[in-house]
């Protein structure tokens, strides 16, 4: 066993350097920064988009005066409750059927409200109906009432505890950290898929099997990949951490709600967690990637693998809404949901065991990942064993045979 | 502990018994049973697909025999001993933007050599045979011959004291295939085992206390180069003044005639009665040789002439491609 680490070290020290020190690297370092940057730069354009152009135009096709206290009572409500709850109005040319307003080109509303203000009649399309009934209701009765529209005073009662308050935020901060570690893992494990295709093209891997078990080179190209995802993850969080404080100043890292295990404990689950989701994927990705011969077979492997990725990362974000559903337990179990749905756990439920659990299990999972890829590796590229046949557990724990 | 040449030594440095390796319906290697002795220089012959790859592969544990047991310096499990044991691969491979001298000290790391000590002796092994210039040169900068003999560098480094090289001089120009060759005698010297694999009779001739000769995954004569030509009677090269006489049929009934010159075997008895017959004969003498077969006519004799053909035309092909 030391002998494995001993070599496997070996082979992570050679691949992390050969990656931390290539002038590549950089690119992968400021990768993250060019979404950011256009992120930001369109982020105020997308908002205004969609808040003027995804908000629906109702046309009004009443007499001038109805218009004029539809209108008031939008904008009397607006002061309420909010520009963004309702839809713009639009005063078209009366005495027009409204559904050949509709079909017409270039009217720009989605649906058209006609009649009175007692009566309005309001016509589009069944969808948009049943979507805009209820405010063009609304604004109707406002307008009805005019100044009469009552407002009630409502008093404020401040506590500093609301446990339905605190679940909600805390599925805010277990979906938060769901999300980083899957985006993390995604970003990187994938890269693992290739890892073995430079050592079979340059034939390298023939003196690595000679000279090291083949669950050295496996365990070391691992190691070194995740040490690579650490200090791109470093120097990401320390740009963030940077662009917070100088954004928003210190209070803006506290900006999640805490999580039931507290901060510290938190971010440690979540570091290993996200190292257990890598080595998770990354080995099974390592074996998949090290049966291909190309780079193009590793190419076409790209795709499923994210597809699979997706899957992983939609049953996990299913299970936090469902906490202790059977559907939550199973994505906690399954071992490639299984960092997810605990950091989701973490966030939500104050128990520590489960998580030293959970890790147990997710390591033993990773080495039976990483044994099954060493004995597809030595039986299908090496051309170890007798090749084709069944895949028996006992050939997959022995070593080289005598 | 890094191979110590004065440490115990099994009588055999390398052992495998009833070996089989198959890749689908092919034998690769077909009941083969070979023994190194600790310390000798030992060549394994044989054409291309005849199971020499294979068999080094199986022997140094990067595969397991379908059947069969082997053993490395008395080790049933090869791996275990890799600290012991240098190999070079038939298919070269290096990382080509590692710097050749951390080429070396990587492949010493694998086997256990501390990368500090790693690196001073592969800028001492590089500098001891005028590579001095290309030692922190990437490999992608390297000719192909400096870069296998950076790889071979990486496969002594560590000192072994077992030292596995597959086809070590395919690729080599004329002056390179020397220095291996002197190179193999100085590590044969300090007592390293040397198992080698090539389809060149001479180096095998020139280098191999021992030989085994490998065609179509089988063993088709193991033991010195010297059994391997006793198996062939001595060549008897004669040239006569006379055409016909009385003395013919003092020549063997297999004889090949050419314009007054006779070749055939040295016959049982010696050449003492046969000399006297051409002289008695009057058959005019005008040169007489005896040619102990070597080593190439041996190994004609053993796995056949198509074997020797396919031998002799891979030659030429690998020397073309290293010139």
């Amino acid at each position: 066993m030391i002998d494995i680490v001993r070599a496997a070290l070996v082979i992570a020290r050679r691949d992390f350097t050969a990656i931390v020190f290539s002038r590549t690297f950089i690119f992968f370092l400021i990768g993250p920064l060019f979404p950011l940057l256009i992120g930001m730069a369109f982020g105020g354009l997308g908002e205004k988009i969609s808040s003027d152009s995804l908000r629906p135009v109702i046309g009004l096709a009443m007499a001038a005066g109805d218009a004029g206290r539809m209108e008031g009572a939008r904008a009397a409500l607006v002061e309420r409750v909010g520009e963004r709850t309702f839809p713009e109005l639009k005063r078209l040319p009366g005495g027009g059927d409204p559904a050949a307003l509709l079909a017409r080109r270039n009217v720009g509303v989605v649906a058209i409200v006609s009649g009175s203000i007692r009566h309005p009649v309001l016509t589009g399309k069944p969808d948009d109906i049943a979507m805009l009934e209820g405010d063009v209701s609304l604004i109707a009765s406002a307008a009805e009432l005019g100044a009469q529209l009552p407002r009630v005073t409502v008093t404020r009662r401040p506590v500093v505890t609301s446990t339905g308050a605190q679940d909600q935020a805390r599925l805010l901060t277990a979906r938060a950290g769901q999300a980083l570690i899957f985006l993390l893992t995604m970003l990187l494990a994938g890269m693992v898929l290739s890892n073995m295709v430079e050592e079979k093209t340059t034939k390298v891997i023939e003196v690595l099997a000679a000279a090291v078990p083949v669950d050295a080179i496996f365990l070391g190209k691992l190691a070194a990949m995740l040490a690579m995802s650490f200090v791109g993850i470093l120097f990401w969080t320390s740009g963030a951490v940077a662009l917070t404080l100088a954004l928003a100043g210190p209070g803006g890292l506290s900006a999640l709600p805490p999580p039931a295990v507290g901060w510290p404990l938190f971010v440690l689950l979540g570091v290993l967690y996200f190292a257990m989701a890598y080595l998770l994927l990354g080995s099974l990705f390592l074996g998949i990637g090290a049966q291909a011969a190309t780079v193009r077979e590793v190419q076409t492997l790209n795709m499923p693998v994210t597809m699979a990725q997706l899957l992983i990362f939609f049953f996990a974000s299913y299970a936090v809404d469902h906490m202790g559903s059977p559907a939550e337990v199973a994505a906690a179990i399954f071992p490639f949901s299984s960092p997810f749905a605990m950091i989701a756990r973490a966030a939500q439920q104050e128990a520590i065991w489960p998580h030293v659990a959970a890790l147990v299990w997710q390591g033993l999972a990773v080495v039976l990942i990483i044994r099954l890829g060493v004995f597809l590796f030595r039986r299908h590229v090496l051309k170890s064993g007798s090749g084709g046949g069944r895949l028996r557990w006992r050939d997959m724990f022995s070593r080289a045979k005598a | 502990m890094i191979g110590d040449p004065t440490t115990f030594q099994p009588p055999y440095a390398v052992e495998g018994h009833g070996l089989v390796k198959t890749f689908g319906d092919f034998r690769a290697v077909d009941g083969i049973d070979i023994a190194v002795p600790a310390g000798a220089i030992y060549g394994i012959l044989g054409p291309n697909g005849a199971g020499k790859t294979t068999l080094l592969r199986t022997l140094l544990g990067i595969v397991d025999p379908d059947a069969g047991h082997r053993t490395l310096l008395g080790d049933i499990s090869p791996l275990r001993r890799a600290k012991e044991v240098g190999y070079l691969p038939e298919e070269r491979g290096l990382y080509p933007s590692m710097k050749a001298f951390e080429a070396i000290a990587f492949m010493g790391a694998l086997r256990g050599l501390p990368l500090k000590i790693g690196r001073e002796r592969a800028r001492a092994l590089l500098s001891d045979h005028g590579m001095g210039a290309s030692v922190d040169k990437p490999i992608r900068q390297l000719s192909k011959g400096m870069a296998q003999t950076v790889q071979l560098f990486g496969t002594i480094v560590h000192q072994p004291r077992l030292i596995v090289l597959d086809e070590p001089f395919s690729g080599l120009d004329a002056i390179n295939q020397e220095k291996l060759e002197t190179l193999i005698r100085a590590q044969a010297r300090s007592g390293v085992t040397i198992l080698f694999s090539t389809h060149v009779i001479a180096h095998a001739e020139r280098l191999c206390e021992r030989i085994a000769i490998v065609a179509g995954g089988r063993i088709r004569f193991e033991g010195t180069v010297a059994a391997a030509r006793d198996r062939l009677r001595p060549q008897v090269r004669l040239r006569t003044r006379a055409s016909d006489g009385p003395w013919r049929a003092a020549l063997p009934a297999d004889t090949m005639a050419d314009d007054g010159n006779w070749h055939f075997d040295l016959p049982e008895s010696g050449m003492e009665p046969l000399l006297r017959a051409l002289l008695d004969g009057h058959a005019g003498i005008e040169s007489l040789s005896i040619e102990r077969p070597g080593l190439h006519d041996a190994f004609v004799a053993i796995a056949g002439e198509v074997a020797a053909r396919q031998m002799e035309e891979e030659a030429g092909d690998r020397g073309e491609q290293a010139a």
